[in-house]
């Protein structure tokens, strides 16, 4: 065998792996696979709706842009063994305290924000410390969360300024340079260039004749695609990477060799809180307000897109890449089915039929790397 | 043993008690460079809470640990491993779900500077990985495989000479052969075999005595949380050691009524 020889010469039993079982065993497959067939399906049945141009394509890249936010934070914690409920309420709350911070006290609104990031990331702490000393399962501790901050979330605003909505922020947050980061546009000097040139569509009438419809990309995308960026870094070329996946894997066997697993676990609960605050600041700051209800379900969907990027439920395994796929799904599919016009509940008897797809095909693709029969 | 060499740790009168129970009663034990001390006794016998206490996991309630000639108070693992006793536990020795050489490199990570950052040296540990891995007699077809490919005595294997790569002095295996195959346990004592050679003193925790004659220098037999004495090779016989592990006469009756195959 003329071929094999200059491997090594080694145990005739294990097999040569084919290319592909090899493509099967990286954790983006279902992302990847799944965001070809998407954009196929739409492309032909929504191809000629508007979908695919200018407008169209911000307008889902903004929805994905938003999943992807919260699918980064709830991977990672994910891969380090742990679930967080709590971030569709953490949301929500987020959101509140920049409201009544800069409302109802008067703060300025970079000011508000930087004690929302702080306060938001220490009740990510408490979820962790509590997980972790008390070794329950992060599911029903951060169920409690769920409960807590919701609650605060809707009896604070009535108790302040009787109603469940806070609005007036748009107004505090001009010229402000914090609020800008999360709010802004960047890149509208290349948008008006294109517009220009005939790439993009332009408004044809009305006082804004001759500006591009899309006249940048909000800075939600940035974030999404910034945190993306930053967990794949982290996660695959990093000790502390190595670190996240080890305390998912095993913790016992993690700590045996000195691997801080509490110190991993609390930070994972902390970054996840992060993301959940940026997606609030950036939601309230388009909006201009909060809402008691924002964020509602938020949590099952990060957890959705998550699994549907290759992670797996347990810890241990998992893509940031696939999650921030997962995501794009997730977005495409929403906005798509309204682009199709397909009653848009359908998108819930979808989300259900995908993730149980992925989660078979995980637990398939486990059993193949732990060589399990 | 060879009167050359000092014990690199010696175990003095260590006692356990936990709440009333009392699972170590006062064992003494010296261990050598370069030897192989075979720590047997039958499940109860206190084995795991003596090296529990040797790895830093337990503090003894009285008695005294003596390292290198000094006395060594342990908080927790970490300070065990930092002074070169390494521990392999059986099930617990490797994640599965990791690739080989993340595994080896759990908690050991190699980095190399980028700008500001430090990145995992991925090279580094695939490269190490595989030469270590050849060394001991294991063939990957790749750095990333999954541990979770490996056989139970492969993953002992990688356990082992990760614990020698990073500088062990005393390896601690516990119970490595009790859930392998005729095969994979040969391999394991081979293993064992060559890293003592390389004057790594091996506490083998076992309760079979062949694979303890097999590369034992020296027995030490554990019973109710007491030593029954430390035997040299060839002082005592298979069926000598089985009696004190068993603790002697109901040994001799069972024997008999099963046609002396135990």
């Amino acid at each position: 065998m003329s071929d094999s020889a200059h491997a090594q010469p080694g145990d005739e039993r294990i097999k040569q792996t084919s290319a592909l079982r090899k493509a099967l065993i990286r954790p983006e497959l279902g992302g990847i696979c799944g965001t070809v067939i998407v954009f196929v399906l739409f492309a032909i049945f929504a191809g000629d709706s508007g979908m695919f141009n200018s407008q169209g394509v911000l307008n889902w890249s903004i929805v994905s842009a938003q999943f992807m936010i919260i699918a980064v934070g709830a991977c990672l914690l994910m891969i380090a063994g742990e679930f967080d409920l709590s971030v569709g309420s953490m949301i929500g709350f987020a959101g509140m305290m920049i409201a009544i911070f800069t409302v109802t006290l008067g703060w300025p609104v970079w000011q508000s924000i930087l004690i929302t990031f702080a306060l938001c990331m220490a009740i990510g702490a408490l979820n962790g410390v509590i997980v972790v000393r008390t070794g329950l399962p992060s599911f029903i501790v951060t169920l409690a969360f769920l409960f807590i901050l919701r609650g605060f979330t809707i009896y604070l605003p009535q108790l302040i300024e009787r109603k469940t909505i806070i609005g007036g922020i748009d107004k505090a947050a001009e010229g402000d340079w914090l609020a800008a980061l999360f709010g802004g546009k960047i890149l509208g000097g290349l948008f008006t260039w294109l517009g220009e040139a005939g790439i993009i569509a332009v408004f044809e009438r009305g006082n804004r004749a001759g500006q591009p419809v899309v006249d940048g990309i909000p800075m939600l995308i940035v974030w999404a695609l910034v945190l993306v960026a930053f967990g794949h870094f982290v996660l695959t070329r990093t000790k502390f990477g190595n670190w996240i996946y080890a305390s998912g894997g095993d913790a016992q066997a993690a700590r045996y060799v000195g691997v801080p697993v509490n110190r991993v676990k609390i930070l994972m609960f902390m970054f996840t809180a992060f993301c959940a605050t940026v997606f609030a600041t950036c939601q309230v700051m388009e909006f201009g307000s909060a809402g008691a209800d924002r964020g509602l379900l938020k949590e099952f969907e990060a957890i959705i897109a998550v699994v549907i990027g290759g992670a797996l439920l347990t810890g241990g395994y998992g893509s940031v890449i696939g999650a921030a796929l997962g995501a794009l799904i997730f977005g495409v599919v929403q906005q798509g089915l309204f682009f199709a016009n397909v009653e848009s509940s359908l998108f819930r008897v979808f989300l259900g039929v995908i993730l149980l797809f992925a989660v078979v095909l995980n637990t398939y693709i486990r059993r193949m790397i732990t060589g399990e029969r | 043993m060879n009167p050359e060499h000092a014990p690199i740790i010696q175990m003095k009168n260590i006692e356990k008690h936990f709440g009333s129970v009392i699972a170590l009663a006062g064992v003494s034990l010296e261990i050598f460079p370069g030897e192989c001390h075979c720590l047997l006794g039958d499940n109860g016998a206190g084995k795991s809470t003596f090296i529990k206490t040797m790895s830093g996991v337990h503090k003894p309630t009285r008695g005294e640990i003596l390292f290198e000639g000094r006395p060594m108070q342990f908080d927790d693992p970490r300070d065990a491993i930092s002074a070169g006793i390494a521990t392999v536990y059986q099930d617990l020795a490797m994640i599965p779900l990791m690739s080989v050489s993340r595994n080896f490199f759990m908690g050991n990570e190699p980095e190399k500077r980028f700008g500001p950052f430090k990145l995992f040296d991925h090279d580094y540990a695939n490269r190490v990985t595989l030469e270590e891995m050849r060394k001991m007699g294991i063939n990957l077809r790749g750095p990333d495989q999954a541990v979770g490919t490996l056989s139970g005595g492969e993953r002992q294997t990688v356990a082992i000479a990760r614990a020698v790569h990073f500088g062990a002095k005393v390896l601690i295996l516990d119970e490595p052969t009790s859930a392998l195959g005729v095969r994979q346990t040969a391999n394991v004592l081979a293993t064992i075999d060559k890293v003592r050679k390389d004057g790594i003193a091996v506490v083998f925790i076992t309760h079979n005595v062949r694979h303890a004659l097999a590369v034992g220098d020296r027995f030490t037999v554990l019973n109710r949380g007491k030593t029954l004495g430390t035997a040299q090779r060839g002082q005592i016989t298979p069926d000598e050691l089985q009696d004190l592990m068993a603790g002697g006469q109901e040994m001799v009756a069972l024997e008999s009524s099963l046609g002396g195959t135990v």
